[in-house]
């Protein structure tokens, strides 16, 4: 599926740019870095600033009817959050400043409690550092056999390699529900059957996959599912995980502080029910009022159709990209990929690239994409990226095509 | 295309980053040292040949952008037959230029790296063979030494 036939309300984007303050505020923007950070609609900024001006209070500290509020406000914001991304018992829906901090947690909570030496960790080769290096290091601490399991030369998960890794000591499997560097879209379902093949704990990321897949972490029969609120048009410092209810009762705390406790002993604490166990000191509150917005936002609009506008945009973006002389298009087909396009452009670092794409207003990431054992797997060692979401539109793939043609015959010299 | 953007890729900037100079590893070396940029995952080493207190010879190799490549080869060029004081000197002129606060010196064919210091991001890639030199100065013959750009501390340098 090619071309602009297939975009949904093309040639204008899907989410109204007039929604996005800082995109209104600069029409001659082409922002495709969402990968790395998404733009806010005014939605989501105004439910923050109307929480400071309303509700502001310590929740679940005062008797009095602030607090109340603003405890009401917190709850009621991870009620939708969790029906976002459905997930029934909403209280295993716990905040986290993001993707990182919630795996480290996993990793930390239940990883030190449960892995053991002689076990087995196994990771895929496309997994951001955040989903990498925890699992590394709790190998290490514990004695445990940590395991990479490689790739196809598309970007994608060789199955069959994966299934003869996880072998009955393995304790641990790790992967992405989307690669931020490829946007890889991974068989999540084949992956966890693997996991419960040997009793293995499915831990997905799921920092790419939330903002833009329609999700159902129940669905997906994970036992851990983490995400960042910031991918998906909420604001900066907050996410979360979602994991199994019998699991995070039976795991330690991974903090400890207010909140978190049911009572305190001179010699011995007893810990509060969930959430309140894996949230130790006071919440950051706007956070989930950001993201709870944003969730409104993407729900009114569809996730079916967010799902659309992104492949059809993607597709447009490698056919031009493609067609530029010198220009690899890095990953698989746009069928199994989410709004991720890397490439590389010959003779013409990222780096270079990317600057002379600023200057002609268009945002890519650059670099080896928090994924270096990635990119010594694909032989390079950085990449340019361009990501794409709900905001973009057809003008954003002409404006990178056309600027990443004017840097190579830059680069190539008259 | 800005003309400060002109002034970044100059044409001496886009033949360096062609065609390097002095790209090659160098096995008689006296001491070397390897420069990363963590935050963009670029790397080179640099070799340095020296015979008393001379640099006799110079070379790198590595991964980078147009503008460190240029740099490494650039310095390579300009500090062949230097003394180590002479080196340290030309250091310390270049990380002023491409900061922005020239000192005066001359700096010769350097100055093309002047139009770096319009773009504080890109100075940690203008300066990384140059702290890898330093670096390798500082190291004892037959030891190699490593350095990070990070080793100034968060954030742009000089920004």
């Amino acid at each position: 599926m090619t071309g602009t036939g297939n975009l949904d309300a093309a040639p204008y984007a899907l989410g109204r740019r007039a929604d996005f303050p800082l995109l209104a505020a600069n029409p001659r923007l082409h922002y495709l870095d969402s990968a790395a950070t998404s733009q806010k609609p005014a939605s989501v900024l105004r439910a923050i600033q109307h929480y400071y001006e309303t509700t502001n209070a310590n929740p679940h500290r005062g008797a009095y009817t602030l607090s109340a509020a603003a405890t009401a406000a917190y709850h009621g914001a991870r009620a939708r959050i969790a029906t976002f991304l459905g997930v029934a018992d909403a209280d295993t829906l716990l905040f986290t400043r993001g993707t990182t901090e919630a795996l480290n947690l996993v990793a930390t909570a239940w990883g030190r409690t449960n892995v053991k030496a002689g076990d087995r960790i196994v990771v895929t080769r496309l997994e951001h550092h955040a989903n990498f290096v925890p699992w590394q290091k709790l190998a290490q601490a514990t004695g445990a056999e940590f395991v990479i399991a490689e790739l196809n030369t598309d970007g994608t998960i060789d199955m069959n390699a994966l299934e003869s890794l996880v072998t009955p000591r393995t304790k641990v499997l790790a992967f992405g529900h989307v690669s931020n560097a490829l946007g890889t879209v991974n068989p999540v379902a084949d992956l966890v059957a693997i996991a419960k093949r040997v009793g293995a704990l499915a831990v997905c990321d799921g920092a790419q996959g939330a903002p833009h897949l329609d999700v159902s972490v129940d669905s997906l029969g994970v036992d851990a599912y983490a995400f960042s609120g910031h991918k998906m048009l909420g604001p900066m410092g907050i996410g979360g995980l979602v994991m199994r209810r019998e699991l995070l009762e039976a795991m330690p705390p991974y903090q400890y502080g207010g909140d978190m406790i049911a009572h305190v002993g001179d010699q011995h604490t007893t810990y509060n029910v969930l959430p309140y166990k894996f949230e130790a000191g006071t919440p950051n509150v706007e956070g989930p009022i950001g993201l709870a917005a944003a969730c409104d936002y993407l729900t009114a609009l569809g996730m079916d159709r967010v799902i659309r506008h992104e492949r059809a945009l993607v597709s447009l973006a490698m056919e031009r990209l493609s067609a530029i002389p010198g220009v690899t298009v890095l990953g698989p087909g746009a069928d199994r990929r989410s709004g991720v396009v890397s490439f590389t452009l010959e003779g013409v670092h990222p780096h270079d690239l990317s600057q002379m794409l600023d200057a002609d207003g268009v945002c890519v990431r650059a670099g080896h994409l928090c994924a270096q054992p990635l990119m010594r797997a694909l032989g390079v060692h950085a990449t340019t990226r361009a990501s794409f979401y709900l905001y973009n539109d057809v003008a954003d793939v002409d404006a990178l095509a056309a600027s990443v043609n004017t840097a190579r015959l830059r680069f190539a010299g008259a | 295309m800005s003309a400060e953007l002109d002034e970044l890729y100059q044409s001496v900037i886009l033949d360096h980053n062609r065609r390097p100079k002095n790209f090659r590893e160098m096995e008689d070396a006296t001491v070397k040292a390897d420069g990363v940029n963590p935050l963009c995952g670029d790397q080179l080493t640099v070799w340095i040949k020296l015979d008393g207190d001379q640099l006799t010879d110079v070379s790198f190799r590595g991964q980078g952008c147009a503008i460190s490549k240029a740099s490494a080869s650039m310095m390579t060029q300009i500090i062949k037959g230097k003394s180590r004081a002479e080196a340290e000197q030309l250091f310390g002129d270049v990380h002023a230029l491409i900061t922005g606060h020239p000192t005066g010196g001359d700096v010769g064919p350097l100055k093309a790296l002047g139009g770096v210091s319009r773009f504080p991001l890109r100075v940690k890639c203008a300066s990384l063979a140059w702290h890898a030199m330093k670096s390798a100065l500082a190291a004892r013959p037959g030891d190699s030494a490593a350095v990070s750009t990070e080793a100034d501390g968060p954030g742009p340098e000089g920004a």
